[in-house]
């Protein structure tokens, strides 16, 4: 395949140090109370470590744009899932139910 | 029998060379049969609705039977017959061919997804045999997964697999698509069959695991007693409508726009004419998809879903009427000043046109929140989901189906027998269906089956309209099938269309093409002045 | 959906160019490429460039289907937490983060192993793979031996939903465990079906089938065990870590 690029063991090794250092950091953090920036702190590193994979362990940096725009439909449409249907939930107090 | 030619039907020969095909073109008849052996027993359930509506009391079946006949009707012909009719078997047949390839990208993966459609339709069977399930074909909990004792574990993990058979031949023509087309053809220059084909490959990749996952929750509930929807745990069933319905309302859009796939092309061919505004048509078809996934909260109005999604939803529902709309008139706008030839297919094809007015336009009433507060679970709805998923994607399949037999299987059917069943078709649906908006309107619920007398002239008229209905189908089955046995053999390009499926011979060989085609024309190239065929 | 009841032995889509038909000598003489068939590549490709990429396109539209079956069971999570944030740290109490942390740290090694065979694979390095696909399927057992015995342990605590539910827990937390064991359990069963795959892989890559011009399989297969270990880099932080600072809760 010449258009395969091949990463280095080193790459793939710093990246694994990197996901089980964060590994280690939401547990640290997760073990204080920071009142609401728990959940916060705990998502963006599990995002972190997700996009590691993702880019480096999948490889979609070398991908094609093709690919890109399917790994970022993907989450997309999951946020649209969450969005809307959480909509409803969080405007129930507001203007109320149909019938109560 | 006359001389068969040498083809993808008779070479290599024998069943196990049809069961252990490659060939997408084997794999396409194959769903054929199926979905047509489908189609009849959903219209078995739907023939004993209708008797039994014909008189107000609930006299031929008992309320636990009527249950399960309105279910059944619902799960067979959606997931069995609606969802994968076009895409399986006109999509299957046509996208390598029109995308100038010799197959879908993963064949064997095609012939899992019959597999996996058949080893779900068996299931279903089993349901039926076993004593039917009555949940409604949205089988909402806590009914579903607490209450209901029949089948709805079995039912469900049969519709679970008819859903991965869905995923496969979706995900198998977004890759042919996108790595497949042959040399010069772009994405322009594709039929716009193969536009709406890909958009609904992606409503069924984004929408179907998520009904899966409903499946599988709701399979927990009840045999696990992993009460997720549970209200006595705190759990909110409504959570399940919302999850059941991000996938089945984009589900529609997977029921209708493979037909408006293959409108798109027999307008054109009618007409012998460019498609007004092809890239805006393009375009609806992706509007369409990805709209269609913001809309699911108009089946939850009523059902405490906070006024305010509502609101939303009601007014993006309004929305994506709009793409379908550029279509309808883009259809319209091809025909006019076209040359249009009164065949067979062009009274399929403008029988959809008039349904799918009808039936979309019924949808914006229901997409008024206001109004859907009291039309909703009426017959109202009955009639617009009718109008759409009969009237419309019925139609466009069996104009497609008639369009594409020549081609398929090498054989002319009865060309005025074919316009008598588009006319019994369209006349006896209108006859169904049409008193059924009036019923709703009157106040008549779905899913009764004994209402006040008042409404029973109206009933009436919809069972005989269902007789002439099912004659105008029994009358297509049957001369097609027989157009096999004693039909003209058909020349590649009967109806003088244009389409790289036409230059290739009816039927096509395995391969589809002697050589790789290099395509430099836009899509229905037709030149003006008209062209004479041979039928 | 990824894993139906019989699993086939293969996860669909990751498998696809499969390598068990060779398509040498095959009397089509039709169209217009010009470079030799390799015995891998499938009669309908054209190129073996346009068969990887079709196999990566496609495993990655799978994923997608993947993202959203997962996708609903997470909404269901939002939702009720949302709602029940108490009963959820509550429940989150009960889970062992030291164990679920291992887990962590064992896909994580998976993981690596993993992108490492492919590498092998891409470099032609017959020991390589088999060393790290063997690692791979191990780590991927310890895994689901450790999730063996926090399941045990749940049944053990009367923390599994239904009749014998501990009476003393406030009711939403028996919501809470319900999305556990479906969340951790159909991804412990898609750990399963990543398991056979790899055995699969391992198999041909030890009959030597792969090599710097063929590893197809090798990486599909390694998209979709990756793609397990990010929803476990999910659901690590959601199930496990929101009780650990001895929130509110039962």
């Amino acid at each position: 395949m010449s258009t395969a690029h091949i990463g280095t063991v080193r790459l793939y090794v710093t990246v694994f140090a990197a996901l089980l250092f964060f590994t280690l950091i939401t547990v640290w953090v997760a073990g204080h109370d920071f009142g609401w920036l728990n959940t916060p702190v705990a998502l963006g590193i599990a995002v972190t470590k997700a996009s590691l994979v993702v880019i480096f362990f999948m490889g979609v940096r070398y991908n094609t744009p093709l690919t890109k725009v399917v790994v970022i439909a993907g989450f997309f449409w999951l946020f649209i899932l969450f969005g809307l249907g959480m909509m409803d939930y969080v405007s129930r107090p507001w203007l109320g139910v149909p019938g109560r | 029998m006359q001389e068969a030619r040498h083809s993808y039907l008779d070479a290599p020969y024998g069943i196990a060379s049809w069961l252990l095909t490659k060939d997408h073109k084997r794999i396409a008849m194959l769903y054929l049969i199926s979905i047509t052996i489908f189609f009849g027993i959903g219209g078995l359930f739907a023939a004993g609705v209708r008797l039994e509506l014909m008189t107000p009391e609930g006299d031929l079946v008992s309320s636990d039977m009527y249950n399960k006949l309105f279910t059944l009707h619902g799960v067979v012909m959606i997931f069995f017959f609606l969802i994968p009719s076009i895409p399986a078997t006109l999509g299957n047949f046509l996208i390598p061919i029109m995308c100038g390839t010799k197959d879908l990208a993963f064949p064997r993966i095609n012939l899992l997804s019959w597999y996996l459609y058949v080893a779900g339709a068996l299931l279903t069977l089993g349901v039926v045999a076993g004593g039917g399930v009555d949940t409604g074909w949205t089988f909402y909990t806590p009914y579903s997964s607490q209450s209901s004792n029949t089948n709805v574990t079995l039912a469900a993990v049969g519709v679970f697999i008819a859903g991965f058979s869905s995923i496969l031949t979706g995900f198998n023509f977004i890759v042919t698509v996108h790595r497949m087309r042959a040399p010069g053809l772009t994405w322009f220059r594709l039929p716009l069959f193969v536009w709406a084909q890909y958009a609904t490959s992606l409503v069924m990749i984004l929408g179907t695991p998520v009904v899966a996952i409903t499946i599988v929750l709701v399979m927990a509930e009840r045999a696990l007693h992993l009460g997720i929807f549970d209200p006595k745990l705190g759990g909110d069933p409504v959570l399940m409508q919302h999850l059941f319905w991000f996938y089945s309302h984009p589900a529609v859009y997977i029921m209708i726009l493979p037909g408006m796939g293959v409108v798109s092309e027999l307008v054109a061919a009618v007409s012998r004419k460019q498609i007004f505004g092809y890239s805006f048509v393009a375009f609806s078809s992706l509007a369409i998809a990805i709209l269609g996934f913001l809309v699911w909260g108009h089946h939850l109005f009523v059902s405490s879903q906070s006024i305010y999604a509502g609101l939303v939803f009601s007014i993006i529902t309004m929305l994506v009427a709009v793409p379908s709309a550029v279509k309808t008139f883009n259809w319209a706008a091809t025909m006019y000043k076209g040359s249009i030839t009164w065949e067979s297919p062009t009274y399929w094809v403008i029988g959809f046109m008039g349904l799918f007015l009808i039936g979309g336009l019924t949808g914006l009433f229901l997409a008024a929140m206001g109004l859907d507060i009291h039309l909703t679970d009426t017959y109202f709805v009955v009639a617009h989901f009718h109008y759409i998923m009969v009237g419309g994607a019925i139609m466009a399949f069996l104009g497609g189906l008639h369009f594409w037999w020549p081609k398929m299987t090498g054989r002319m059917y009865n060309e005025s027998l074919g316009k008598v069943a588009a006319i019994l078709v369209f006349v006896g649906f209108n006859l169904t269906f049409f008193p059924q908006f009036v019923l709703g309107y009157l106040g008549m619920p779905r899913r009764y089956h004994a209402y006040p007398a008042e409404f029973q002239v109206w009933n009436v008229m919809s069972t005989l309209g269902a007789t002439v209905l099912g004659a105008g189908y029994m009358l297509a089955f049957s001369y097609l099938v027989y157009s096999l046995f004693k039909g003209a053999l058909a020349p590649a390009n009967p109806w003088g269309a244009k389409g790289l499926e036409w230059e290739i011979p009816s039927p096509p060989p395995t391969f589809n093409f002697d050589e790789d085609p290099i395509v430099t024309e836009p899509a229905y190239n037709y030149k003006p002045g008209r062209e004479v065929h041979v039928g | 959906m990824a894993n139906p009841a019989t699993p086939l032995g293969s996860s669909p889509g990751a498998n696809e160019p499969t390598v068990h038909h060779a398509v040498a000598g095959h009397a089509h003489g039709a169209g217009g490429h010009a470079q030799a068939h390799h015995p891998k590549l499938q009669h309908h490709f054209y190129s073996m460039e346009q068969q990887l990429e079709a196999s990566t396109l496609g495993m990655w539209v799978f994923l997608v289907t993947e993202v959203m079956f997962f996708g609903g069971l997470f909404m269901a999570y939002i939702v009720y937490r949302t709602m029940y944030p108490d009963a959820w740290v509550g429940g989150s109490h009960h889970l062992n983060v030291y164990l679920g942390g291992l887990n962590t740290a064992v896909l994580i090694c998976s993981s690596l192993t993993m992108v490492l065979a492919v590498r092998a694979a891409q470099v032609g390095s017959r020991n390589g793979q088999i060393v790290n696909l063997i690692l791979t399927i191990l780590l991927g057992t310890v895994f689901l031996v450790v999730k063996y015995f926090e399941y045990a342990s749940k049944f053990e605590h009367h923390l599994v939903p239904g009749p014998h539910f501990d009476p003393t827990l406030p009711t939403a937390q028996q919501l809470f465990f319900s999305l556990y064991f479906v969340m951790t359990g159909i991804h412990a069963a898609h750990m399963v079906v990543g398991i056979v795959l790899m055995a699969i892989i391992l198999v041909m890559a030890w009959k030597g089938q792969f090599g710097p011009d063929y590893y197809n399989p090798v990486e599909i297969s390694g998209l979709y065990w990756h793609f397990v270990d990010i929803v476990w880099i999910f659901l690590f932080p959601l199930l496990y870590l929101l009780g650990f600072h001895g929130g509110p809760g039962a």
